[in-house]
C-alpha cells in the first residue's frame, strides 16, 4: 500500500496562474505592438527591447543581490511592466533614458515595496511620469508615423492644447483608429488596443468594470462640454481615441495590484480616473492626464477597498 | 428557462466518469466476516448504543438510539451477532465509536416491506410522517448528514416551498444522477411525502443541465404529481449549496446567519427524498445508499448500492482496486470532500462518493505572492473577500475576520480553486471561521448568563 496524502479541500485547482495572466496581457498587447513597429520602425523596436530587457534584468539583479530572495522573473510581470513602460514612451527616445525609466519603475515602483503584489502604484506609470517630469523635452519629441527621416510633430492632444479645436481640422477619425498620428509607441493605434482589450475581457483576465467606467465617464464629461460649446471643446470620440486613453483604460488602470478588489470599487476607481483625466486635459497645463489620473487613483485604492465592499449574499433580502 | 444563483461561482471540469453506469447492487465478499457501524453518522449528538456485546441483531433493527434532539437512530445494516462496541480509528484518523457486527446470514426485521412494487398512496398524516422519518434514522444524504426530521419540524404555514437538491454540482459524483434516472417514481413519491410533512403545495426539483436525461425523465413523470416542478439550472458550482439553491430556484436570499425557513424554504436532497419514500411507504430504515466510486486512476468507476458499514476498501476493490499512482482518496467530491486519513473504515449515511486521485491531479501548485487580481472576490458565492479573510486569519486578527463576515463562508473552495497564485485561501479561512464562531458562541453564552444573573430573584423560579 502506498501512503496517501491528506490535505483539506478543495482537492482540485483551476490551473489558472500568474504566468497565464501576465502572458495573456502580452498577447493582448501584440496587435498594438505590431502597429507601433509598422509606424515607427527601428526607433520603436530599440525602445521596446531596451525597456523589457532592463525591467527584467533590474528585477533579477535586485532579487538576487540586494534582497537575496528567489528570483521570480519568469512569472512575466517584469516583462509586462517593461512592455507597458515602452508603450508610454516616444519612439527614438535616447536609450539611457529608457533604462532610467525602467530603474524607477522596477527599482522604486515595485521592489522597494516588496515585489509583485505589494506595490502601491503602477510601476510602469511611475517610471513614465518620472521621465516626463525629468526629461520633458525628450519625452515630448514625437516622431511622425512612417517618416524615416526623423521628422517630429505633435500629438492630437498637443494640437488641441496649443491651437484649440480648430487645429484638429486636418485630423481624420480613421487616422486615430489605425494610429497614423503622433504619440507614444503603444497609444496610437486605437483599433489594435480595442482588440487587445476585448481579448483581456473574454479571456477573463480582466473584468469590464474598470475600462467601461473610465470610458463612459470620459464620454459623458466631454460630451457635456462639447454639447455646450463644440467650437472650444473636442468631441467624446476624439477624447476616447487619443492620448493613451484606451491603453490606460484597458491595460494600465486594470493592473491587478493597484486597482480595487470589488466590482463597485472598480467602478468608483474608473469614474475617478475618467474625471481626473478630463479635468487635466480640459483645464490643466498638460495636454494629457491619463497617467496622472491612474497614479492618483492607485493611491486612493486602499481607501476604496475599505469602503467599497462586494455585495454580500443575503444582504438585501429579496421579497 | 435556465436559472442559477446570483453571486459568484466557478466552472470546474465535470469529470462525471460514471454518469452512464447503471446502479449496481454491491455484494459483500464472503471473506469479510464482520462490519463496523459508526454511532456518529450525522451532525449533532452521537447515537447511544442500545445493544450489548453478544446480542443477535437483524437487518433494520435499531442498534443505537438518537442521543438528542439533533441526532438520528442507527439501524443494523447486516444481521449477526454484536461482537464489539468500542472506539476505533475513524476516517479522519481520530477515534470513533463503532458497533462491530459479526455477520451471520441476512435476516431482516419482519416489519420491513421488501416487495418490489411501488407504493403510491400516502396514508400517514404529516405528524406521523415526520415521526416516522425520525424513527428510520434519515439524514441529509447529499453529504451534510443533518437529521431530516429536524428540518421538517416546521410550524404550520411557516414553509412555502420545498426545494429538492438534484444539482450534484461536485465534479465526478453521479450518485444522485443515477438515482433520479433509475428510481424516478420513488423520488417523486418521496417529494410528495415531504410536501405533505411540511404542508406545502409546491416543490421545485433543481437539476443542472448537464443531466438533461434526468431533467427530461423527471419532468415527464412530474406531470402526474401536481405541484412538483422540475427546475433546470445552469451549470455552476456551488449550486448545491443550500442558500445558493434556494436563490437559484425561487429567487430568495437567506440572510446571514438565518435558516432557509426564514424565507419559507425547506431543502432536501433527492437521495433523502428516496430514503423518505422507503421509510414511509416501505417501513425501511436508512441502511443502504448509493455510493459513487470514481476517479481517473480507477479502472471501473461504478455507482454502487451498498449497505451502510460496507468497508471502503471493499468498494474500491470492486471498482478495480487501488492503482499504483493513487495519491489521495477522498470521501465526497473534489471540491468539498474530505481526504481519508484512514481507509480501513466503513461507509456511512453521507458517503455520496469515494474519489481516487492521482498525484498529478491532486498536486497543489507552488504558492506565489497575492497579486490582488480580485478573482477570489469575483467567484465567492457569498460575496465575501477571501483574500482579506485569509490574510486576517493568518495574522490571527479575529475581530477583523468577524467584521468581514467570515462566519458566512460556506467553505465551498471556489477561492482556492481560482487563485492564480495557488494561495491556500480556504485553509486559512476555515481556521479563522472556526475561531470566530467559537468566540461568537462564547459571547452569546456569556450574554445569556449575564441576562440570567440580572433578572430579579423571584423571576428565576
Amino acid at each position: 500500500m502506498n501512503t496517501l496524502t491528506v490535505s483539506p479541500s478543495p482537492h482540485v485547482h483551476s490551473s489558472d496562474s500568474v504566468k497565464r495572466n501576465m502572458y495573456g496581457v502580452v498577447i493582448a498587447l501584440l496587435p498594438a505592438l505590431a502597429a507601433s513597429l509598422w509606424f515607427f520602425g527601428l526607433g520603436a523596436l530599440t525602445v521596446l527591447l531596451t525597456s523589457i530587457v532592463s525591467c527584467v534584468l533590474i528585477e533579477f539583479l535586485i532579487q538576487k543581490f540586494v534582497l537575496k530572495v528567489p528570483t521570480t522573473i519568469t512569472d512575466g510581470s517584469a516583462a509586462v511592466t517593461g512592455l507597458i513602460l515602452a508603450f508610454n514612451l516616444p519612439a527614438g527616445l535616447p536609450l539611457w533614458i529608457v533604462v532610467v525609466g525602467a530603474l524607477v519603475a522596477i527599482g522604486i515602483g515595485k521592489m522597494t515595496f516588496g515585489g509583485l503584489g505589494q506595490n502601491i502604484a503602477n510601476p510602469a506609470i511611475l517610471g513614465r511620469v518620472f521621465l516626463l517630469v525629468s526629461f520633458p523635452a525628450q519625452m515630448t519629441t514625437w516622431p511622425v508615423p512612417g517618416d524615416a527621416d526623423g521628422a517630429t510633430g505633435a500629438t492630437p492632444l498637443g494640437l488641441l492644447k496649443e491651437g484649440g479645436v480648430g487645429a484638429l481640422s486636418n485630423l481624420q477619425t480613421s487616422d486615430l483608429l489605425y494610429g497614423n498620428i503622433g504619440g507614444s509607441l503603444g497609444e496610437v493605434a486605437a483599433i489594435c488596443l480595442i482588440i487587445g482589450g476585448l481579448f483581456l475581457i473574454f479571456a477573463k483576465i480582466i473584468t469590464w468594470h474598470i475600462p467601461v467606467s473610465i470610458l463612459a465617464t470620459v464620454a459623458i464629461f466631454s460630451g457635456i462640454l462639447w454639447g455646450v460649446d463644440p467650437t472650444t471643446y473636442a468631441d467624446p470620440m476624439f477624447h476616447i481615441l487619443t492620448g493613451g486613453m484606451l491603453l490606460g483604460a484597458f491595460f494600465m488602470a486594470t493592473d491587478y495590484v493597484t486597482s480595487p478588489m470589488s466590482h463597485s470599487g472598480m467602478i468608483v476607481y474608473g469614474v475617478g480616473i475618467g474625471l481626473i483625466t478630463m479635468l487635466i486635459r480640459t483645464f490643466g497645463a498638460y495636454p494629457e492626464g491619463m497617467s496622472f489620473a491612474i497614479l492618483i487613483m492607485n493611491i486612493v485604492t486602499p481607501l476604496i477597498n475599505t469602503y467599497c465592499k462586494p455585495k454580500r449574499f443575503g444582504e438585501v433580502v429579496k421579497k | 428557462m435556465l436559472k442559477t444563483f446570483s453571486i459568484g461561482g466557478i466552472h470546474p471540469e465535470e469529470n462525471k466518469l460514471s454518469a452512464g453506469n447503471a446502479l449496481k447492487q454491491f455484494k459483500l465478499p464472503a471473506d469479510i466476516k464482520e462490519v463496523k457501524i459508526p454511532v456518529a453518522q450525522h451532525i449533532g449528538a452521537p447515537a447511544q448504543p442500545v445493544v450489548a456485546v453478544g446480542d443477535d441483531v437483524r437487518v433494520g433493527q435499531v442498534i443505537a438510539q438518537a442521543g438528542g434532539f439533533v441526532s438520528a437512530n442507527i439501524h443494523a445494516p447486516f444481521s449477526g451477532k454484536v461482537k464489539k462496541i468500542e472506539a476505533t480509528t475513524g476516517d479522519d484518523g481520530k477515534p470513533a465509536m463503532m458497533i462491530t457486527i459479526a455477520i451471520e446470514g441476512d435476516e431482516w426485521v419482519e416489519t420491513i416491506d421488501r416487495s418490489a412494487g411501488i407504493k403510491r398512496e400516502i396514508t400517514l398524516s404529516a405528524e406521523e410522517i415526520v415521526k416516522k422519518i425520525g424513527e428510520m434514522g434519515i439524514v441529509g444524504m447529499g453529504g451534510a448528514r443533518f437529521p431530516a426530521q429536524v428540518k421538517l419540524a416546521v410550524k404550520p404555514g411557516q414553509a412555502q416551498a420545498l426545494i429538492i437538491n438534484g444539482v450534484e454540482c461536485e465534479p465526478y459524483l453521479t450518485a444522485d444522477h443515477r438515482l433520479m434516472l433509475e428510481k424516478s417514481e420513488e423520488v417523486l413519491i418521496g417529494v410528495k411525502i415531504l410536501m405533505k410533512a411540511i404542508g406545502v403545495s409546491e416543490a421545485f426539483i433543481g437539476i443542472e443541465n448537464n443531466k438533461k436525461d434526468a431533467i427530461d425523465l423527471l419532468s415527464k413523470l412530474a406531470a402526474g404529481y401536481p405541484g412538483i416542478h422540475v427546475q433546470p439550472l445552469k451549470m455552476k458550482y456551488p449550486q448545491g449549496g443550500e442558500k445558493q439553491l434556494i436563490d437559484a430556484c425561487i429567487g430568495r436570499q437567506v440572510a446571514s446567519g438565518a435558516l432557509p425557513i426564514s424565507v419559507g424554504a425547506v431543502v432536501q436532497n433527492v437521495g433523502t427524498a428516496f430514503a423518505v419514500y422507503e421509510a414511509v411507504q416501505k417501513n425501511k430504515p436508512l441502511i443502504e445508499r448509493v455510493v459513487c466510486v470514481t476517479g481517473k486512476p480507477l479502472q471501473n468507476p461504478t455507482n454502487f448500492w451498498a449497505r451502510i458499514g460496507t468497508p471502503v476498501k471493499a468498494l474500491i476493490e470492486a471498482a478495480g482496486g487501488i492503482p499504483e499512482d493513487c495519491e489521495k482518496i477522498i470521501g465526497g467530491g473534489p471540491m468539498m470532500g474530505r481526504a481519508f486519513a484512514n481507509i480501513d473504515v466503513p461507509i456511512h449515511k453521507g458517503s455520496s462518493g469515494i474519489l481516487l486521485m492521482s498525484k498529478e491531479e491532486s498536486k497543489r501548485g507552488e504558492i506565489a505572492n497575492c497579486i490582488r487580481c480580485a478573482k477570489c472576490v469575483s467567484v465567492c458565492p457569498m460575496g465575501l473577500e477571501p483574500f482579506l479573510l485569509s490574510k486576517v486569519s493568518a495574522k490571527s486578527l479575529w475581530d477583523m475576520a468577524e467584521e468581514n463576515h467570515i462566519a458566512d463562508c460556506i467553505e465551498c473552495g471556489s477561492c482556492s480553486f481560482t487563485c492564480p497564485s495557488n494561495r491556500p485561501l480556504l485553509d486559512y479561512i476555515r481556521l479563522g471561521k472556526g475561531k470566530v464562531m467559537g468566540i461568537m458562541r462564547a459571547r452569546a453564552a456569556a450574554a445569556k448568563a449575564a441576562a440570567e444573573a440580572a433578572k430579579p430573584a423571584e423571576e428565576k423560579k
